[in-house]
């Protein structure tokens, strides 16, 4: 991380993690895990804990514009953020099943499934 | 009714999220695909039920000593930027598109994932390890 490269390396992640994240409204995330891994060396577990940080200023920002844009249904909004609440509590005390490479070849799996369903 | 979809929907979502493993790549389509909500409002949803999630599971994350601040700075800083020019822009592009866009997204990330934790898996198998990759002074 001393290295002038590195820090533009990060940079232009930064770039492309901002840009899915504002367009798609997620997922920026993903990105982040690998240049906090190749580029800061940092252990994979750690990495996905500390993308959640990264996330959360670039999240609030492009939340508040789609919510400016009138993207808002409060019923929807208030269920979703109960259970994902919920659901991210859970998940932060099982963040060791990310060892298992299995978990995220399943996961991929189930991604991929979606992204093809969403393509067509 | 509704209600307790949407909510279960989170929770699915927010497991995921929780372990930093994209909760949004999840939530989106199970939205758009069964619940049949529109794009944009998916996204949004998404966007906003993050933050509280984020500060609960980071809570448990930072007592567990797993976040690691240095540097991230230089990915925040312009990560911001350009998400905010992208949740102003997004709305003069269509639901049609941003939804096969997003699947594009998906399925390169699937390919990035697999490979990922195939890699995970081979380099278990040859040092015969428990799985856990992580050193203790790593954690």
């Amino acid at each position: 991380m001393h290295m002038r490269k590195d820090k533009f390396v990060l940079g232009a992640g930064g770039l492309l993690t901002g840009a899915v994240n504002g367009l798609f409204g997620g997922g920026g995330g993903m990105i982040v895990v690998p240049f906090l891994t190749a580029v800061a060396k940092k252990p994979p577990l750690s990495a996905h804990a500390t993308a959640i940080l990264v996330i959360l200023p670039v999240s609030l920002v492009s939340g508040i514009f789609y919510l400016i844009n009138g993207y808002f249904d409060a019923e929807m909004f208030v269920a979703i953020s109960a259970g994902v609440t919920f659901g991210g509590f859970l998940g932060a005390r099982a963040l060791n099943l990310l060892s298992a490479g299995e978990a995220t070849v399943i996961f991929a799996a189930v991604m991929f499934a979606a992204g093809i369903r969403m393509i067509f | 009714m509704r209600f307790l979809i949407y909510v279960a929907a989170g929770v699915l979502g927010g497991v995921l999220g929780g372990m930093g493993m994209g909760g949004g790549t999840v939530l989106i389509p199970i939205l758009t695909i069964f619940c049949g909500v529109e794009q944009h409002l998916a996204q949004s949803v998404n966007l906003v039920s993050f933050l509280p999630m984020a500060l609960f599971s980071l809570k448990v994350h930072f007592s567990n000593g797993l976040v690691d601040t240095k540097g991230i700075l230089w990915l925040i800083l312009p990560a911001v930027v350009l998400s905010a020019l992208g949740g102003f822009f997004v709305k003069e592009l269509s639901g049609e598109a941003l939804r096969v866009s997003f699947g594009v997204f998906l399925c390169l990330l699937a390919v990035w994932q697999a490979y990922a934790g195939a890699k995970q898996i081979a380099q278990r198998k040859k040092t015969g390890g428990s799985g856990n990759r992580e050193s203790p002074e790593d954690a």
